[in-house]
């Protein structure tokens, strides 16, 4: 039975109740308790660095040549906050609310609400540790919108937010490997979970560089080691981001919850060809300016720029006019699709929208020269001025955009198509973000807590950091608490033997395949798969072909995989084939619960359930639980169901029109 | 924008690991799509290698949005090859014509020891990071946000000298292998903020006494760091950067 812990007492106050009577641990015991923390991201580097402020000795482990590397900062657009600070009417309520109704009534409302509360306290460290937010005139911090919501919440760096946030939490993590709290262990990857008595108590780790398998003991195990997004072979994750410790930790016991959760982002630039290798995303803060559109003709072949406004479909705007090209994430990508399929895509592929700045250019333009009293100076001087001023808000995006494809957003309109972004689901966790092997933690993308059925933009940065800075400082004492007279555990235990063992049977066999194919290949057929069938539509008949199709590619990668190099070298490939076998396993799982979960709700929708406007249709009857899956062996799993109680939001049919 | 195809000859840096001689290869790569990126070109010759029974190349990357610091290379003779601004990653293949020869180096510089061909091991910039580029502040003691006002040109001076991404580029270019920039653009980053104040001249210090322990090299204002730096921090991070120094040196 799945219990989620969640504090008694009514909504406001559970979080506040929960601190006041959680149990603590003294600072001279915290000396003598090790935490490992995997992944150094925003949840693992402010993980880490809070409980190394705390006194606790830590050991941190990265897959890349530094933690500050981690892809959190590739994160553009900003991180929400109740502050309101814009007197818009912004509210902890209200920021809870949006969350939960953008999720689509699939999130637990403790720990929205609990995200909501500890978001304010998140932009007040980060300035405090220097992070360059942008600001205004006056000298006080500037906000922005983003999707889903009507009231100005984000915060930003430009269009470099994750990076800034990541420097933040990096730099506190150096500190403290500089103070010796903290052992950093960088081109490290988690290649097994040990689990003693029933507790998780260390990791077997891969050094990447010289391939020797290395032993550390933990009286805890934080996994902060993102999404699983990289399933789809093409995604906007990095190239490394993998599922492999989340993975592991599932087969040792961790249920893994709503897999089939997976959002695509809409505002991605498209493919180009066979040889792509990643997906590059356009930060969503560009739709708070951006017009999208597609031509209200069928195959119109000419060139933006020469269609004239009343030939446009602003399909957004035509069928959500309440919120427009705001729109949360799910619904943005399903209306280009909708509108690709039907045959008004554009570019030499038609699998891409419009995003438009000719608008905003003006509008700016115009503002500026009224700021400036400049007077009738004409349209191509306020143009001019209009071009400016965005570039100081998006230069940077609107560089990327330029270097991918070599055409000038300024002035031809950008061709954007939804991407896999992020993964809303990942390890089950309860209110205290432990999965279900006691001692074993998920934070940020990793677990499934926060986010439902989709995820709000610049909340994936605001999870992260609430997670590692603000809650498992709190949570984590209360099992550590009981763990203080438990003395370190020898690494010659029967236990790290068997798990090294394992580990090193697998990468020996992996090196004795010597098949045809490389691993890359597998990956991308794997992709395709998944993409195709479990991506932004899915319907029964696909999902069980995806499931069999899936199946059979595993069989064949283990039988056929051509991985070169020795075991005892740095050696990319055979990094790269264990993570894909773990996404073979994974991508069976996926379409499981994408098959089991016969409703349609936020990212996933079942073409079988759909209102007659083409939106979700849930069924919370049946459906309002979340799924969380114990591995029984390979491409066999258990369902456990934990019922999600509304006692707060009432849940409706979601509507932005 | 008109598409074409290439082929093109590869000379790339081959090397076991960090104790073993390095040379360089000749490889041949054809049916190069203009589109690509030079990393997915550098793919679809690993591809090939191992298809070939041969080993693939070494190269770090991560993000491949230019915004990682994971990638490194320098191509023809420049880090992170010829567009200005711009990470490998980023490069793309429209860059090159048809019949180009590419030379592929790791970054090189005593204090980047090479991992294996074409990765360096870059871990002299966390180091120097440890020796006071950051501020002490526990979580927990924040004051609201906007407690603290900021002079709109500090943040914004301050946001671009913190644009930094760590790869090590302006080490790789300079000849003398100095990793001033680096440091500069952290310095920056932190004295321009009122945050920043209270620990400015240990954290000076500490950071350029770590540079000069790591074996980086001194400066000698060629500015060659800004030109390849692909997010263009300003030399005049350095400026500043001297004046924080000889201000600590002053103080103590």
């Amino acid at each position: 039975m799945l219990d989620s812990k969640i504090p008694a007492g009514p909504l406001d106050d559970k979080w506040t109740t929960y601190k006041g009577k959680v149990k603590l641990v003294n600072p001279a015991n915290k000396r003598k308790i090790e935490v490992i923390v995997v992944g150094t991201g925003l949840a693992g580097a402010s993980a880490a660095s809070s409980l190394a402020e705390m006194g606790y000795k830590v050991k941190a482990f990265c897959f890349q040549d530094s933690p500050r590397r981690a892809h959190s900062i590739a994160a553009q657009g900003g991180i929400n906050a109740a502050k309101n600070y814009q007197n818009d009417g912004d509210s902890v309520y209200r920021l809870f609310y949006d969350t939960i109704k953008g999720g689509d009534y699939r999130a637990r409302e403790a720990n929205v609400h609990r995200l909501a509360e500890v978001s304010t306290n998140i932009i007040d460290h980060c300035v405090a540790q220097g992070v360059p937010f942008a600001r205004e005139y006056g000298g006080l911090l500037s906000n922005r919108s983003f999707g889903g919501t009507q009231v100005q919440r984000t915060f930003y760096a430009a269009g470099q937010t994750g990076q800034q946030l990541l420097i933040g939490a990096y730099q506190s993590l150096e500190r403290q490997v500089a103070l010796g709290n903290v052992e950093m262990h960088t081109r490290h990857e988690m290649i097994e979970l040990v689990i003693i008595d029933g507790k998780a108590r260390g990791i077997i780790a891969r050094n990447l560089e010289t391939g020797e398998l290395e032993r550390h003991f933990g009286h805890a195990v934080l996994l902060c080691t993102g999404g699983y997004g990289n399933v789809f072979y093409l995604s906007t994750n990095a190239m490394g981001s993998n599922v492999t410790a989340a993975w592991k930790a599932h087969k040792k016991g961790a249920y893994f919850a709503n897999p089939c959760f997976t959002q695509i982002h809409p505002t991605c630039i498209p493919v180009s060809g066979d040889h792509q290798s990643k997906l590059t995303l356009m930060s969503e803060s560009l739709r708070n300016d951006g017009r999208i559109w597609v031509p209200a003709k069928v195959g119109d072949t000419r060139k933006p720029n020469e269609i004239p406004e009343e030939e446009r479909d602003y399909y957004l705007e035509r069928r959500y006019p309440a919120f427009g090209n705001l729109v949360p994430r799910d619904v943005a990508s399903r209306a280009a699709k909708e509108r690709c399929d039907a045959g008004f895509g554009v570019g030499s592929s038609k699998q891409a929208v419009y995003l438009d700045y000719a608008d905003a250019i003006l509008r700016y333009g115009k503002i500026e020269a009224s700021k400036k009293n400049l007077g009738d100076i004409g349209n191509d001087a306020i143009i001019a001025l209009g071009k400016e001023v965005v570039k100081e808000k998006y230069g940077n995006l609107f560089n990327m955009y330029e270097k991918i494809t070599g055409e000038n957003p300024y002035e031809i309109p950008m061709r954007i198509y939804p991407a896999v972004h992020y993964t809303m689901g990942g390890l089950w966790v309860d209110y205290e973000l432990k999965t279900t092997v006691d001692g074993l933690y998920a934070l940020g993308e990793a677990n499934f807590s926060d986010h439902g059925a989709n995820r709000l933009g610049a909340s994936a940065l605001m999870q992260g950091l609430a997670d590692g800075y603000f809650v498992i400082p709190y949570t984590l004492g209360n099992y550590l608490a009981e763990e203080i007279r438990t003395s370190n555990i020898s690494t010659d235990h029967p236990a790290f033997i068997d798990a090294e063992k394992v580990a090193s049977d697998r990468i020996n066999k992996l090196m004795t395949i010597q098949g045809k194919q490389t691993v890359e290949s597998f990956h991308k057929r794997l992709g395709k798969i998944i993409w195709d069938k479990c991506g932004m539509a899915r319907n029964e008949e696909g999902l069980k072909q995806a499931i069999a199709e899936v199946r059979a590619l595993r069989d064949e990668f283990w039988s056929d995989v051509k991985i070169p190099g020795i075991i005892n070298q740095m050696n990319p490939e055979l990094d790269k084939a264990g993570r894909v076998a773990d996404f073979l396993e994974l991508g069976e799982l996926m379409c499981l619960d994408a098959l089991e979960r016969k409703e349609s709700c936020g990212g996933h929708f079942r073409e079988e359930y759909q209102t007659p406007d083409g939106e979700a249709l849930r069924d919370d009857n049946d459906f309002m639980y979340v799924a969380a899956w114990e591995s029984k062996e390979v491409g066999s799993w258990n369902l456990h169901k934990e019922t999600l109680d509304y006692e707060v939001v009432k849940p409706s049919q979601r509507s932005y029109k | 924008m008109q598409h074409y195809t290439m082929n093109l000859k590869l000379k790339v840096w081959r090397q076991q690991n960090s104790k073993s001689e390095g040379r360089f290869e000749v490889y041949d790569v054809n049916d190069i799509s203009s589109e690509m990126s030079f990393l997915e070109m550098i793919d679809v010759l690993n591809e090939k290698l191992i298809k070939d029974g041969g080993d693939s190349i070494a190269f770090d990357h991560d993000c491949r949005e230019g915004v990682c610091g994971m990638c490194s290379m320098v191509i023809d003779g420049r880090p992170h090859g010829p567009w200005q601004g711009t990470t490998t990653c980023q490069l793309h293949m429209r860059a090159f014509k048809d019949g180009d020869t590419i030379t592929i180096e790791p970054f090189r510089a005593n204090a980047f020891p090479v991992v294996k061909d074409l990765m360096v091991n870059r871990g002299a910039f966390d180091r120097i990071i440890q020796a006071g580029g950051y501020i002490s502040v526990n979580t927990g003691n924040a004051v609201d946000g906007n407690a603290i006002l900021i002079d709109k040109q500090n943040a914004d001076d301050a946001f671009a000298a913190a644009a930094c991404i760590g790869c090590g580029a302006c080490v790789a270019a300079c000849k003398n292998a100095s990793a001033m920039l680096f440091v500069s653009a952290k310095v920056s980053h932190l004295a321009l903020l009122p945050q920043g104040q209270p620990e400015s001249k240990q954290r000076v210090a500490g950071m350029i006494a770590q540079m000069d322990k790591e074996g980086f090299g001194s400066c000698t204002n060629t500015y060659a760091c800004e030109a390849e730096c692909p997010k263009e921090i300003s030399v005049m991070n350095i400026a500043r950067l001297n004046r924080e120094y000889l201000q600590s040196n002053l103080g103590s």
